[in-house]
């Protein structure tokens, strides 16, 4: 899909709307993802700095938010500095993250008791000027809460991500709930590249950029994290394309009992 | 062997159990004992060390034992244990604990109780048993028939006693005093007097730096949050200016309120480094005003830095050559009094090929570490705190599953990566010398990734149980 071609006028009047919010006294910057058909879709053209982002794995992975978690490892590691990832289950596997580029001396693991001390440690990461990005993993975010975290967010300009991770299937129908994070993603797992040979290829996700602050919807088929945390624009070779809709659409049919 | 500097000569100070079986006895030349046996191992007597050994011993003394207790140099240890003995089951078990604690250790102490300091300090050296035990009055009989090197004379009067024909301490006590004082001065018969207890001699005790405190009195009694917050923002200043005075910054910060009714509510709050920041220890007390619990007021206020660290001075590193890293340790302290030192860490490599034993727990302020995980093969986002037993259709030996079934769901598996073998460590346990963990890598059909284990290599019943196991989720 081509970016939408700029316009001044429109540009202006945002700006205008923006200052009128309070949110444009300091221009933090963003994190772009590196991929043009991503970054063209963002406003500013990348995730924004000092702000929260919401991640949330799609079918199974709602639950062990194992492709989400690494979603935002990925992210984490292209940022600079500290970062803190706070959750209530500790299963994730620190050479995992190194794969993606995470090193395990620029992480800080916080085991929190409960969601309300994730959202307190989290705020309070988040106030902290001199982490790269906060990562915590939460159930419920109701309005009020999110809406704290973007203001701690906003004072500090570190980049703060919810990944949304769920005990039960029924509850991850709460993704739907309104919050205040500026974007909201779900990543699906999609069979990966085929090889030639007998093996796994690199796992391949669809990224749905369910919302964004002054940005519209989409969809993006990326190839999972490299080892500096990049994702990639599918190479989709059209054999393996068309072997892979039968899976594809069984995806589809997860996401919609999600 | 210790040889150390007595005037212009080298002798001998202390030998071990082996020199002294080879017939070494302090204050032999070393030149001599050298020219007997050559291969003999000499180190440098370290007075000073001994001496700062002596007082950190001693201020273990009093924090565990009694109050009043003097390092007697250069050997000995010396306690006030008047008012004390009864804590710790009466004067023998006393000091059968304090030998057994020592021995355990590394110290090999000799411990004697008598009425005097000099009485004591002779009968643990030259006393018969390990421990002696005087009882009350019987001091004179108990040191008559020790050594005059036992009275704490330096060596020229011991010597000189000796040309007399003087050796043991009770017919020392028995001359006429005039011509001793008059021979070796006042020395001799103050230290005998000592030892029989007919002058008084005074221990003067070690004493920890007492710790930095503030207090503060209320002519009303106080109990709104607000209120309390502010005078802890009043207390906080002279507390780091006092601190600041020794150099030192505070690892453990107690609050003291004392209610009006006769009740102390008490907070602490830790601190990863020492810390003197004035703003970031009035935030660290004022984030836990709400656990104190006022009752009717609160009409004293103490703040204690119970445990101070000298500030260690870094030079910053400069902006032309890297961008500094930001300090992060008030958020790591302003978090772990919210949920605890231990929730917070960070993962280290150890070196094991076993999954679950690959990392380990540090601080997370621990020095950092350049070791990193091997990156041979994809290791999954979760790894299950433990592996779930799965149903399989797997091709022996070596071929991954057909299918799993895990948690009840079916998976038919698309493309798999694997075996990667992972042998038990040996060296843990007689139970891990054959074992054998097989992990696959499959994908099923939805592009789902499993990290999944067969224990035992397919072939041999003795490396294990042949089932299968999901050890982790890749995505």
């Amino acid at each position: 899909m081509p970016a939408p071609e700029p316009r001044p006028a429109l540009e202006a009047l945002r700006a205008q709307v923006s200052r009128l919010e309070g949110q444009g006294r300091r221009r933090r910057g963003v994190l772009p993802f590196g991929m043009p058909e991503i970054d063209g879709r963002l406003p500013d053209g990348g995730l924004a700095l000092g702000a929260l982002h919401e991640v949330a794995g799609g079918g199974n992975d709602a639950l062990n938010a194992a492709a989400s978690g690494l979603f935002s490892a990925g992210i984490a590691a292209r940022t600079r500095g500290k970062v803190l990832w706070i959750a209530t289950r500790q299963d994730l596997y620190a050479p995992a993250l190194q794969q993606v580029g995470l090193s395990a001396q620029r992480t800080i693991y916080v085991a929190a008791s409960s969601d309300v001390d994730v959202l307190a440690c989290f705020e309070e990461a988040l106030r902290h000027q001199g982490l790269g990005a906060v990562v915590a993993e939460v159930a419920r975010l109701s309005m009020t809460a999110s809406r704290r975290l973007q203001l701690a967010a906003e004072t500090s300009g570190a980049l703060g991500i919810a990944i949304r991770r769920w005990r039960w299937q029924t509850d991850a129908a709460d993704f739907g709930q309104p919050t205040a994070s500026v974007t909201r993603w779900r990543v699906s797992v999609l069979p990966s590249v085929s090889l030639p040979v007998p093996g796994v290829g690199r796992s391949r996700w669809l990224l749905e950029l369910i919302r964004a602050r002054a940005g519209e919807c989409a969809d993006f088929e990326v190839e999972a994290c490299d080892a500096k945390g990049r994702l990639a624009p599918c190479r989709l070779t059209l054999p393996a394309a068309l072997a892979d809709r039968p899976a594809q659409e069984a995806a589809g049919h997860r996401r919609a009992r999600a | 062997m210790l040889a150390g500097r007595e005037g212009r000569r080298r002798v001998i100070l202390s030998v071990d159990l082996a020199a002294r079986r080879l017939g070494l006895r302090p204050g032999t030349p070393v030149a001599k004992a050298q020219a007997l046996h050559p291969d003999l191992l000499i180190m440098d007597a370290d007075p000073d060390g001994d001496q700062a050994g002596l007082e950190r011993l001693a201020l273990w003394f009093q924090h565990r034992i009694a109050p009043i207790v003097a390092p007697d140099p250069p050997d000995g240890i010396v306690l006030d244990t008047t008012g004390a003995d009864h804590l710790h089951g009466g004067e023998a078990v006393m000091l059968e604990n304090m030998v057994t604690r020592l021995k355990e250790s590394g110290i090999t102490a000799r411990a004697a109780i008598a009425d005097t300091w000099g009485a004591a300090h002779a009968l643990a050296r030259y006393g018969r048993g390990r421990i002696t035990l005087v009882p009350p009055g019987e001091t004179s009989a108990a040191i008559a028939d020790l050594p005059i090197e036992a009275l704490r004379l330096p060596a020229d009067i011991i010597g000189g006693l000796h040309g007399l024909g003087v050796s043991r301490i009770g017919p020392l006590a028995g001359t006429p005093r005039a011509p001793l004082a008059l021979r070796f001065g006042p020395d001799v018969a103050r230290r005998l007097d000592q030892a029989f207890g007919r002058q008084a001699e005074a221990i003067v005790p070690v004493r920890l730096q007492a710790p930095v405190q503030v207090s503060r009195n209320f002519a009303e009694p106080i109990s709104a949050a607000e209120t309390i917050a502010r005078y802890i923002t009043k207390l906080v200043p002279p507390l780091c200016a006092g601190l600041e005075e020794r150099e030192q910054g505070v690892r453990r910060l107690d609050l003291l309120l004392h209610r009006v009714d006769s009740r102390t509510e008490a907070v602490r709050v830790a601190t990863a480094m020492p810390v003197r920041d004035v703003r970031r220890l009035t935030r660290l007390l004022c984030d836990r005003i709400e656990i104190i619990d006022p009752g009717f007021g609160i009409e004293r206020m103490v703040l204690t830095a119970s445990l101070a660290e000298p500030i260690l001075h870094r030079q910053g590193v400069s902006a032309l050559i890297e961008e500094e890293e930001a300090d992060v340790s008030d958020l790591i302290d302003t978090l772990a009094n919210r949920v605890g030192m231990q929730a917070l860490y960070r993962f280290a490599p150890v070196e094991s090929d076993v999954p679950e034993r690959a990392v380990c727990r540090v601080p997370a302020l621990a020095p950092e570490d350049t070791r990193e995980w091997p990156d041979h093969w994809p290791r999954p986002t979760r790894l299950l705190p433990r592996p779930e037993p799965i149903q399989t259709m797997a091709v022996l030996p070596d071929h991954p599953p057909v299918f799993f079934i895990w948690r009840g769901i079916r998976r038919r598996i698309r493309c798999a990566d694997g075996p990667e073998r992972v042998f038990g460590e040996w060296w843990k346990g007689d139970a891990e010398l054959t074992t054998v963990r097989d992990y696959f890598r499959v994908e099923d059909t939805s592009g789902e990734t499993f990290w999944v284990y067969r224990t035992g290599d397919g072939e041999h019943g003795e490396t294990g149980s042949q089932g299968w196991f999901l050890h982790g989720l890749f995505e």
